[in-house]
């Protein structure tokens, strides 16, 4: 091979430097420049598509989003003006999202600590990482058979609403103890992560420094760890709102709070009600009530809060980057 | 965690030891709640699968003439009913699913490899955050989104009037089908398999790219032969990942795909595409009102038994998918 190749007496076109060829995609072949241009569009038209929905969903919400909407329950009514607000489905999103992460949230933390700190015996902690997976990957609904399975049992009839002996099994306490199902594995992977991503030298210079293990997690490794967990949390609550199956069978999809008993706060529990995305969905053509003003306003606040989980996620995240 | 526990004689417990017990049990409490779950659903889900046998996944009938007469069943004083025939609602699944996760392999993976190594750095820094918004877009959403333009799109655009009257005996076109369907759960799982995907392609060792750049090779073909082959544990790991999602679709598809278990039929030619089904998912929101039927449970709970044994294939098979990635250091 000569270092120096003599240049092709007859090349027509002078070929360009070497260099600006290759980066330069004229001379490439086509089939790499159609990848390449695929490769564009498909991004583009990704990015495009997804500005299409959320400006869609803003620009619908903005048109029927009415202040009054916010404090007026749902109404049985058959035109868009007499069908009321989602004062009831608002609450209880937030109701629901508070017991599921109530439940969640301290389980998915000691599931979490428990992988990444203890972890023994070793095979308990393989299968404990492999459920965690399946219940990531196992779709809601099923959770909410199983849901309607173990809270028509007599021995748990005090959480739900009772007719003759015969125990309905619906309530909010039953939806929020399976939506915690959903939210536990983005739970412990984000605490894990968070942990493991510490360096080993931050837990030696505890332990030496005379802490036991617990306190070290609890009072070193934890609080560096916090925008993980965070992270997480925070992704389980846009997952626990974003649900509907579970919603749908285990909360009954009554659209206003419907009362069991009469302690004020403990009835509203043990009763059903709605949330925001079975409002949507009762709210949809193919739905029961079928007004789709109604729908996009109430999407329109179920997207502005999962848009505004995320803004948060975003910024725990960055302020996580303190390890790497 | 490397280090080894002080041994000392086990006079009462350390608090360490009191941690770990008390981490410990809780973990074992979950994993035995997990355990309850599957075995009551499997125990649910038995007289509907022993009654029928094999013949539970094969043709025969119509599940929605079905349903109803296993419904009603139970309130009349006879012998329950359980004939149940799921091969409509089992292919209306296998369809949206392949066809979502089809569409969306190709997609996400065209999608990453521009984020990873084509796009500018501005188009970059938008795309990465859209993706993680538009995977926590909740389902109900896109159903609402899908109902009111994709639908009525489908039903005035694609439906010609004579599409309408070849299979008029058979079913009636709407809008309401496969192919919307397909297309919004495609989007639905293209954002969770362009994550892993990325993921996978930013391991790839830097050394081995830039040494086919050298060797005069142009950028496209050096992603494409050596950034992609080597990230394929990811792209296998992502597509799992979003088959199992896709399964486990039940609101929007319960929204838009029709809800009649209708087997659509490839016979039919293109129509095929915009003929209504339901996958199992969806079928199992539909008729959960009706729990309340002895024998109808037992059905619905079968139906929930393959979904959950189908999730757990999967992640099995995600779990294999992921071994020979942990080579190059990737936690998906």
């Amino acid at each position: 091979m000569s270092a120096v190749a003599p240049p092709a007496p007859s090349a027509a076109p002078p070929s360009p430097p070497r260099r600006s060829a290759r980066d330069s995609s004229a001379s490439w072949r086509w089939t790499d420049r159609l990848g390449l241009a695929f490769a564009w569009l498909l991004g583009l038209t990704f990015l495009a598509v997804t500005a299409g929905i959320v400006l869609y969903m803003m620009v619908q919400g903005i048109r029927f989003v009415r202040p009054e909407l916010f404090v007026t329950h749902p109404a049985a009514g058959v035109t868009e003006g007499e069908s009321g607000g989602f004062l009831d489905p608002l609450l209880g999103t937030v109701i629901v999202a508070l017991m599921a992460m109530a439940i969640a949230f301290p389980l998915g933390l000691s599931i979490g600590v428990w992988l990444s700190e203890f972890g023994r015996p070793s095979w308990l902690a393989r299968v404990t990482e492999s459920t965690i997976e399946m219940l990531a990957g196992s779709p809601s609904i099923v959770f909410a058979l199983f849901g309607t399975l173990i809270f028509e049992q007599g021995a748990l009839a005090f959480l739900s609403r009772t007719n003759d002996g015969v125990v309905y099994g619906r309530s909010f306490f039953a939806a929020a103890a399976m939506l915690s199902l959903i939210a536990l594995p983005l739970i412990v992977a984000n605490v894990r992560e968070g942990l493991q991503a510490i360096p080993g030298h931050v837990r030696e210079a505890s332990y030496a420094v005379g802490k036991t293990r617990i306190a070290t997690t609890r009072r070193v490794l934890l609080p560096a760890a916090r925008p993980s967990v965070v992270t997480g949390a925070m992704l389980g609550v846009g997952r626990i709102i974003g649900d509907t199956a579970i919603i749908v069978i285990l909360l009954g999809a009554t659209l206003r709070f419907t009362e069991a008993g009469d302690v004020p706060l403990l009835g509203t529990l043990k009763g059903t009600g709605s949330t925001l995305t079975t409002f949507v969905y009762a709210n949809a053509p193919t739905g029961e009530i079928n007004q789709p003003e109604k729908a996009f306003a109430a999407g329109f606040v179920l997207l502005s809060m999962v848009l505004a989980l995320n803004f948060a996620v975003d910024i725990a995240a960055r302020r996580g980057r303190r390890w790497r | 965690m490397a280090l080894s526990r002080p041994h000392r004689a086990s006079r009462g417990l350390l608090p360490d030891q009191r941690a770990e017990l008390m981490l410990g049990a809780l973990v074992c409490a979950v994993l035995l709640f997990v355990l309850l779950l599957v075995v009551f659903v499997f125990k649910e889900a038995w007289p509907s699968f022993s009654h029928n046998g094999l013949g539970w996944f094969g043709p025969g009938g119509n599940p929605d003439q079905q349903v109803q007469e296993i419904y009603t069943s139970a309130n009349l004083l006879r012998e329950p009913v359980y004939t149940f025939h799921a091969w409509p609602i089992i292919w209306g699944t296998l369809l949206t699913t392949l066809g979502a996760v089809t569409l969306s392999f190709v997609s996400a993976l065209f999608v990453s490899v521009f984020v990873v190594e084509f796009a500018p750095e501005a188009i970059k820094r938008i795309l990465e955050p859209v993706v993680r918004l538009l995977a926590s877009v909740p389902s109900v959403i896109f159903g609402l989104l899908g109902v009111l333009i994709l639908v009525p799109f489908i039903g005035q655009h694609v439906i010609t009037d004579g599409n309408r009257r070849s299979v008029a005996y058979i079913v009636s076109l709407s809008g309401y089908s496969l192919l919307a369907g397909i297309l919004i759960l495609s989007l639905m799982i293209a954002p969770l398999m362009i994550a892993v995907f990325s993921d996978g392609l930013r391991a790839v060792p830097r050394g081995w790219l830039e040494g086919s750049l050298g060797l005069g090779i142009n950028r496209w073909r050096t992603f494409w032969k050596i950034g992609v082959r080597t990230a394929r544990p990811a792209l296998v790991a992502g597509t799992v990942l979003a088959t199992a999602r896709a399964l486990g679709e039940t609101v929007m598809l319960a929204m838009v795909t029709g809800g009649v278990s209708f087997a659509p039929n490839p016979a039919d030619g293109l129509i095929f595409f915009v003929e209504p089904t339901r996958p199992l998912a969806a079928t199992i929101l539909q008729t959960a009102e009706e729990l309340t039927s002895e024998p109808m449970r037992h059905t619905i709970f079968a139906m929930a038994a393959v979904l959950l044994f189908s999730a757990a294939m999967l992640s099995l098979a995600g779990w294999a998918a992921k071994q020979p990635m942990k080579r190059y250091g990737v936690r998906a």
